[in-house]
């Protein structure tokens, strides 16, 4: 009887552990294999060596991909962080209506990243929304054609993406606010403290982990960020916003090149472990003293 | 993928009731039975289904057995993607719409049937350009059966459009810049473009074709010749390139072609350079050829030709063998021909038939078509998968499409030209 008790826990939890490890882990391993072999239109085993790597880095489009990533994510998170801590703080000044405003915020995190871009593609269009709507209202002059400017392009993405997630930084944010202790602040009030200071001096820096958590989800957006530029610029102009993603999409199937695309999937696969490594290394650090 | 997956049911269905059948050993076999194909394609928008169901209904005429497994999206990335895991899985569909080099490609990995008793019992040898020929076979053998010819460098032309900037039709490149120089005078946009990757590279391999001629053509975009493509000649085709791009309008990224076919159907745009394709555009507006629109050949002397083909992938089982060669008897038969590419507005890849009963631009495209083979000046097109492997389209794509959308000078863009197809090789 109590061998079954010690047995039932692993019971349960191996189907889930096999599968995890056969379809996580075992695929990363074939696509890294992959990567090292010459496949083409259909996969290949014969090994290759690095191969597909010096193609990849000889291709000017991964460069434009790896640029716009930096561009994209450096833009992405810091955005998303200033607006969504700067939306916490004024909703948490006990105002009215609080629970509408949130929502309101939130909601574009609802919304499907091809649904933000589809509707920002629209909006963005020079012939179609905010230029026709300016030059309709008799501004003539206005001119917005940052989505048919090839380096402007980027940009866009970036407009979309923060309009997308900052809601759910506020949300992240909000709840640390929320959960900080008030005796607190009543007490650095009390010592006159103004509420700039108590918020940027005392609580802000007490939401470490918060705003980890936040540059962490940030980040893997991101980098996996292939829906957004497909639905608002389709990669272009030209392949002006590409991302690694839409490299890696276009390389497997469109261009049956295997061999690349899994070698472009492993370098994103260690760009998201750059990230994710040293967080975890700092957390479990952290728990075990 | 659902659909697939239906598709593979039905086939153990079908092998199931094979079995039952084979059990009942006395019996003779059905003399009527055409056996049975399972059809893999991306023919899913109206005209295309149209022409497929009409192949559909020929095929159950002759007593096979159709089964359909349209797979629709993505220019047909989403049905290779089906295609691949079929293919590993072991289990391929009969046949598969495929298109140049890919073919050659599929019949390396050694998994397509050989269709040569089929071929000789009905003379495809004498049917066929012999472009097409070298398509189609792989080492000397016939693996896919062509289903139509699409022409790509034609030139749309509103006459409306062009009366009021008193422009005659181009013939060459210079009247042509001259015309939308006129055009652009009077506010009108001169040519309606798509700025998507294909398209622009549907405009720059008709922009080879027009200034080099058919040779410089094989050489630089079939035989990928270095010397040519580093040539003065590439050179001027760039600048053509950088003129055409003044020629559009600024919000063409991103553009379906089809809305850009619609600029000209409404008299938004003079032209537009793009496949036969757009005239079901055209017909489709209730335009008449010849008084509301014109199907002019793109300046140039040649032909640049696209097709469709089945290819027949090696199944096991007399009953799908059966149904494979019964479909490439049918196929490039005169009466799917006809019905075929009616619906979906190219021209029979077979020829020597009588198009009296085609629209004007289809028989000009054949008569066209038969000159470009007596004169030899036949192309494959390049952008639209006959010329190259997939990789090395790719690449030029990115170049040209780059250079489109880029202040790049045409010296650059012929260097990353000749880099990076040498490296996509």
């Amino acid at each position: 009887m109590r061998d079954l008790d010690r047995l039932i826990p692993k019971l349960v939890i191996a189907p889930s552990f096999a599968a995890a490890l056969l379809f996580v882990y075992g695929f990363i391993g074939w696509t890294v294999y992959i990567s090292f072999t010459k496949s083409g239109i259909l996969p290949r085993y014969e090994l290759d060596g690095v191969g597909q790597y010096a193609r990849l880095f000889a291709n000017p489009r991964w460069d434009v991909a790896v640029s716009n990533l930096f561009v994209f994510g450096g833009l992405f998170i810091a955005l998303c962080l200033v607006i969504g801590i700067l939306l916490a703080i004024l909703i948490d000044q006990k105002i009215r209506a609080e629970g509408v405003l949130r929502t309101i915020y939130l909601y574009p995190m609802a919304v499907s990243f091809i649904v933000t871009g589809t509707a920002w593609k629209w909006i963005l269009n020079p012939g179609l929304g905010l230029d026709k709507v300016m030059h309709g209202l008799g501004w003539e002059g206005f001119s917005f054609d940052w989505l048919i400017n090839p380096e402007r392009a980027i940009y866009t993405v970036v407009i979309a993406g923060v309009w997308q997630s900052s809601g759910f930084v506020m949300a992240l944010f909000l709840a640390g606010l929320r959960s900080f202790d008030q005796e607190v602040i009543k007490a650095a009030t009390i010592d006159g403290a103004g509420m700039p200071t108590v918020y940027f001096r005392i609580i802000l820096p007490s939401l470490h982990a918060v705003f980890l958590s936040a540059v962490v989800v940030l980040a893997h957006l991101a980098v996996k960020s292939f829906d957004l530029v497909v639905a608002l610029t389709g990669g272009g102009p030209g392949y002006a916003t590409d991302m690694p993603a839409t490299f890696m999409y276009a390389m497997a199937f469109q261009r049956s090149q295997l061999g690349t695309a899994a070698a472009s999937a492993v370098m994103m696969l260690m760009t998201v472990m750059a990230i994710i490594v040293p967080y975890l290394y700092s957390e479990l650090r952290e728990r075990r003293s | 993928m659902r659909k697939t997956t239906g598709g593979g049911f039905g086939v153990s269905c079908l092998s199931a009731l094979a079995l039952v059948a084979g059990l009942a050993i006395a019996a003779p076999k059905p003399a009527a039975a055409g056996g049975s194909v399972e059809v893999l394609h991306w023919w899913t928008a109206g005209g295309e289904a149209k022409a497929v169901s009409a192949l559909k209904d020929q095929f159950e005429a002759e007593g096979g057995t159709w089964i359909d497994s349209p797979v629709a999206g993505g220019g047909g990335d989403a049905a290779m993607t089906a295609l691949r895991s079929r293919v590993i899985a072991g289990n391929p569909p009969s046949a598969v719409q495929l298109k140049g080099p890919s073919i050659q490609e599929w019949a390396a990995e050694g998994v397509v049937a050989n269709l040569d008793d089929i071929a000789k019992a009905e003379n495809w040898d004498k049917l066929l350009p012999a472009l097409l020929k070298s398509v189609v076979t792989y080492e000397g053998h016939y693996v896919a059966v062509p289903v139509n010819i699409h022409r790509v460098d034609w030139l749309w032309a509103n006459p409306a459009v062009l009366a009021k900037a008193g422009v005659a039709v181009p013939t060459t490149w210079d009247e042509f810049n001259t015309a939308a120089e006129a055009l652009k005078a009077k506010g009108i946009i001169p040519l309606a473009h798509g700025g998507q990757p294909w398209q622009d590279a549907t405009l720059f391999e008709v922009v080879v074709l027009g200034l080099g001629g058919p040779a410089f053509y094989h050489k630089a975009l079939v035989e990928l010749d270095d010397a040519a493509l580093r040539g003065d000649t590439m050179v001027k085709v760039f600048d053509q390139m950088r003129r055409l791009r003044g020629f559009v309008d600024p919000n063409f990224s991103g553009r379906d072609w089809n809305l850009a076919t619609a600029m000209v159907i409404n008299g938004e745009a003079g032209f537009q350079i793009m496949g036969d394709w757009a005239k079901g555009e055209f017909l489709g507006a209730g335009k008449v050829p010849g008084k509301d629109f014109l199907c002019i050949a793109a300046p140039g002397k040649g032909f640049l030709l696209n097709s469709d083909s089945l290819v027949m992938f090696d199944v096991k089982g007399a009953d799908k063998i059966e149904g494979q060669k019964t479909l490439a008897r049918l196929v490039l038969g005169e009466t799917f021909q006809r019905t075929f590419n009616t619906l979906k507005g190219s021209i029979p890849a077979r020829q020597g038939m009588d198009l009296a009963d085609f629209d004007a631009c289809a028989q000009k495209s054949q008569a066209d078509l038969t000159k470009a083979i007596a004169a030899d000046s036949l192309e494959p097109s390049m952008a639209h998968e006959m010329a190259v492997p997939r990789s090395v389209r790719g690449a030029i794509m990115d170049v040209v499409t780059a250079h489109f959308n880029s202040s790049e000078s045409s010296a650059e863009a012929v260097a990353h030209l000749a880099d990076s197809i040498a490296q996509a090789r």
